[in-house]
């Protein structure tokens, strides 16, 4: 029993090792290529023959746009990821706690509402922001506007959390004087750490790969390009070959900060993703 | 459910019954209203500011008075061209281009327009119905609510209003009314020769859903359904193999006497970390012709020539759900993970005195209790796939094209692929307006289905 319970604990072994170079070969890939000096195109070898930093002084170098474009990025990520978290909670707390007139119907209209394709309403809402000044030149806050403004839709994680936290909290804090707006502020959002975390979190990480609507909205306009819209052009442009590895290093910049904020809140995104499979 | 019911009355029967009433009520309030409320009828917010509710007058005022400046100083212009989107084209007259009307605003700011006089009828109905409710208080010889308890309200019993103020509002204008202006463009002929501010789109009724069912016979009806069949095709295997796969993995990580646990769930989960488009984007090359993949294979001799790993509809295919499981299982596997410790114990202890093997215990134990739990899960990952976006078009956009396919569409493209190449390289705006739809239609009914078949995506108040 001990030796057979041995044996398959092996082969489990083999096959998470199997697994695990096959999830992280792409990503030492990209560190290998993004050091390599000799050649800026694709090549079919795996080590550089000659280490270089080349690509990375390019970016920072005066010839890039590169932080230009990364501050974008980081500043849509912040800011999505503060009024989104706001946004999210507000709608949350009044949908859970709450009980008025066309509460559901208010839901079934947003569950419908959601079945829509996001890229359908694209040329409108490139119009509706162009009437506001907010494409090309201005299209950071145009963005940012664009993901505030539909994210009350994505309440249903944190719906379930608070829908969790029991009832007889709220009536005991009413019996003592306290308004809804204090239950909230005073008493369900200091009990929803891991969810409001979560939330931000999953808030902040959208930007850094939107690319779709980014691409149309500043169209054309360098500066007002993210990491995402600029670097992916790197790649398909026919003159790719020029840039691909720097586009790895771009890459490896962006990849570092996200993944290692990441892993430190992992445990809130567990907890939020298991959450929010089971309630739906 | 056990008694008898009277039968429900059908949704447009009870429309009409509530209307009447309600057209009833709003003449009764008037007959017997006093001098206050019958001003408020043509002055909103009048009753109220005279009985000394001075933020609910003052508010109301304000929102009548904004509501009818849109709409006759700015809607009407756009409105009153609703029924045929514009008449006067842009000509240049001596090489100066004198605009004529602009199609699309038109359309636009004539629904916001609608929308407005809606909101405006809204809010007179809720003047009106606090006039009443004000005078059978005094009537009663009770006291109005103050100003001061209005206001505090707002915090408290009506917190919900202030709560959902901003949230509501934004949804309107970037979710709502953009997504009635696009199902109207599905019934107009808005395409690239139909470009305002040059040209003028008009109405052009059922024409647009006529050619999807291949009525109009310019063979994109035949690409339409090719597509809907990858699509459906690409999403069933996204979900179920990332699914079942994912799950044998946590049930690996999470066996007995397997150490370092948590360090082969993070390797794992780094594909959840880095961002998409750098993970995709670099993969998608690693498989190039001439990438990574086909480089060593080529050195180790294992291929004469290089594989077309994109450029082939099947391999294309096949690739692309591969390397989504890349993406997709560390997801399932972070929430069986956490599932798997929920299931009784006991279960697993009598079942193996049972002497019932591993398989075993996984089929009848392990399996049904996660289809059951996880069952909106695979309903929203699903139709999550249906619309993702990311992994067709950041691995190889949607290719390999194919001259028997219209409209510029390629082996792997999904639907909302598609729609977004017509969007933005074709311009042809009214067929991606129909395939938007055609996404929504299928979006809903395989909900609908599911929605049938689940008890517990059913359930909201049940976990509470």
């Amino acid at each position: 029993m001990a030796r057979r319970r041995k044996i398959a604990n092996a082969v489990c072994y083999v096959v998470l090792i199997l697994l695990s170079i096959i999830w992280l070969f792409p990503f030492v890939a990209l560190v290998l290529q993004s050091f390599r000096g000799e050649n800026s195109g694709m090549v079919s070898y795996l080590v550089p023959k000659q280490w270089s930093m080349a690509n990375y002084r390019f970016l920072f170098g005066s010839g890039s746009k590169f932080l230009k474009w990364y501050g974008n990025t980081l500043i849509i990520a912040l800011v999505v990821a503060v009024c989104q978290t706001m946004v999210v909670i507000c709608v949350s707390y009044a949908l859970s706690r709450m009980r008025f007139q066309g509460r559901k119907l208010l839901m079934n209209i947003w569950l419908v509402l959601g079945m829509f394709p996001g890229f359908l309403t694209m040329i409108c809402l490139y119009y509706l922001l162009k009437q506001m000044g907010l494409t090309e030149a201005g299209a950071v806050p145009g963005l940012i506007l664009i993901s505030v403004a539909s994210s009350g839709m994505g309440y249903y994680v944190c719906k379930g959390y608070f829908d969790t936290i029991p009832r007889a909290l709220d009536e005991a804090a009413i019996l003592d004087g306290a308004t809804r707006a204090q239950i909230l502020t005073k008493m369900i959002i200091p009990m929803s750490k891991p969810i409001i975390i979560y939330t931000a979190l999953v808030a902040f990480m959208g930007p850094w790969c939107d690319y779709i609507f980014a691409s149309y909205v500043a169209f054309g306009h360098e500066d007002s390009y993210n990491v995402a819209v600029a670097m992916t052009r790197w790649v398909w442009t026919n003159d790719y070959q020029g840039y691909f590895t720097r586009f790895c290093a771009g890459g490896i910049l962006v990849a570092i900060p996200v993944t290692i904020l990441f892993m430190c809140l992992q445990k809130y995104y567990v907890s939020g993703v298991t959450g929010g499979a089971v309630k739906g | 459910m056990e008694n008898y019911q009277v039968p429900e009355r059908s949704g447009i029967s009870r429309f009409f019954h509530w209307l009447g009433n309600d057209l009833k009520d709003i003449g009764g309030t008037f007959v017997r209203g006093d001098w206050r409320t019958k001003l408020s009828y043509i002055i909103m917010g009048f009753g109220q500011l005279l009985r000394g509710q001075y933020v609910r007058g003052l508010a109301l005022l304000a929102l009548q008075t904004l509501c009818n400046y849109f709409i006759f100083g700015f809607g009407w212009t756009y409105l009153k061209n609703i029924l045929t989107l514009g008449t006067v084209a842009t000509q240049k007259v001596n090489r100066v281009t004198v605009f004529g009307d602009n199609s699309f605003l038109i359309l636009l700011y004539g629904l916001l327009t609608v929308i407005v006089i809606l909101a405006l009828l809204y809010l007179w109905r809720l003047n009106l119905r606090q006039n009443k409710e004000a005078e059978g208080i005094l009537a009663e010889g009770r006291r109005l609510p103050t100003n001061r308890s209005d206001l505090h309200s707002l915090l408290d019993k009506n917190f919900d209003k202030t709560l959902l103020a901003l949230p509501v509002l934004g949804i309107f204008v970037f979710t709502v009314l953009p997504i009635i202006f696009m199902i109207c463009i599905a019934f107009t002929n808005y395409d690239a020769n139909h470009q305002p501010p040059a040209n003028l789109f008009t109405w052009v009724g059922l024409q647009n859903f006529k050619e999807l069912f291949g009525i109009g016979g310019t063979g994109f009806g035949g690409t339409f359904f090719y597509v809907l069949g990858w699509t459906l095709t690409w999403a069933f295997f996204a979900t179920f193999l990332t699914y079942f796969l994912g799950m044998a993995v946590a049930i690996l990580i999470n066996k007995k006497g397997i150490k370092l646990k948590k360090l082969w769930r993070t390797i794992l989960v780094m594909t959840i970390a880095v961002p998409q488009f750098v993970s995709l984007l670099y993969v998608g090359k690693m498989f190039a012709t001439d990438g990574l993949v086909n480089g060593y294979l080529l050195k180790w001799g294992w291929i004469q020539s290089a594989i077309p790993f994109w450029d082939n509809a099947t391999y294309a295919r096949i690739l692309i759900i591969v390397i989504n499981l890349w993406i997709g299982i560390p997801y399932t596997m972070l929430i069986v993970t956490g599932l798997l410790m929920n299931i009784p114990a006991e279960l697993y202890e009598s079942a193996r005195i049972d002497g019932a093997k591993p398989f075993q215990t996984f089929w009848y134990i392990t399996l049904p209790y996660m289809l059951f739990v996880t069952g909106p899960f695979l309903l929203t990952q699903f139709i999550g796939n249906l619309n993702n976006f990311n992994v067709i078009f950041l691995l190889n956009r949607g290719r390999p094209q194919s001259m028997s396919l219209s409209n510029n569409a390629g082996a792997t493209d999904l639907l909302v692929t598609w729609l977004y190449k017509m969007t933005i390289n074709d311009s042809n705006y009214r067929i991606a307006a129909v395939i938007g739809i055609m996404v929504f239609v299928v979006t809903a009914v395989i909900s609908l289905i599911v929605y049938n078949a689940i008890p517990s995506v059913r359930d909201e108040e049940g976990f509470q």
